[in-house]
């Protein structure tokens, strides 16, 4: 699937998008947070903080206990400042 | 009447009296135009620019589906959203939000609703670029921004 970073969090690992296979252990978005905070520094960084990271699922906001499925796109950012 | 919904994710600069026209033209039923443009604030003269990243294509879902939540609590007719990305100086506008409708109530409580959501579920984050040298950061979300829109989820749709 497709991973996408924004703000900080893409500051943080140093790329916008990636394409991730996680394993099939990893139903969850906080499963798949917690998978990639093992992926290195940048990574662990990011996702020290689980109260400050948002994720979205195909364009759609989901919580961490939402299941991934089918989904083609998972986006990570910080709580959002527009307006 | 079911009325329409103008949606603009873009770089480039807007004129909110402008964007605003067609609403009202050539319309003798409506009884209210509410407008709310934001501005981008000098922060006291300590702001050289506001930059302001966005997640393409959910940007414009989520400020749909806002947008629809507004359009099943209130009457409205015409909605306009416009929310600016890239590098913005102060003084310019960064979002733009109208709606019109036959009385003032709907229009009003619908301009705020829209607003309230488009700052805590819209994927916009602004980075802040200082006159000092290599200071500013990215804006952390304010908790009263997040009050103001769960106290909309408190209250029932009216209809």
């Amino acid at each position: 699937m497709k991973a996408l970073y924004f703000s900080w969090v893409r500051e943080r690992i140093g790329k916008s998008e990636e394409d991730i296979t996680p394993p099939d252990s990893v139903k969850t978005v906080g499963d798949l947070v917690n998978w990639l905070r093992g992926r290195g520094e940048g990574y662990a960084t990011a996702f020290d903080n689980e109260k400050t990271i948002r994720a979205a699922l195909d364009h759609v906001h989901a919580k961490p206990d939402a299941m991934i499925g089918n989904a083609h796109e998972v986006a990570f950012f910080p709580p959002m400042t527009g307006g | 009447m079911s009325g329409q919904t103008i949606v603009k994710i873009q770089k480039e600069i807007f004129d909110p009296v402008q964007e605003c026209l067609p609403l009202t033209q050539d319309r003798k039923d409506l009884g209210a135009l509410v407008t709310f443009t934001g501005l981008c604030r000098d922060e006291g003269g300590v702001l050289q620019s506001l930059e302001i990243e966005h997640y393409p294509g959910m940007a414009e879902e989520e400020i749909g589906r806002i947008i629809t939540e507004a359009r099943r609590r209130w009457p409205i007719e015409d909605v306009v959203v416009i929310h600016r990305f890239g590098m913005i100086t102060p003084g310019e506008p960064i979002v733009l939000v109208a709606a019109t409708g036959l009385h003032r109530a709907e229009a009003f409580e619908a301009t705020n609703f829209l607003m309230d959501f488009l700052k805590t579920e819209a994927p916009f984050w602004k980075k802040q670029h200082l006159h000092v040298d290599g200071a500013g950061g990215w804006v952390s979300a304010k908790q009263e921004d997040e009050a103001a829109a769960q106290k909309w989820l408190q209250t029932q749709s009216p209809s």
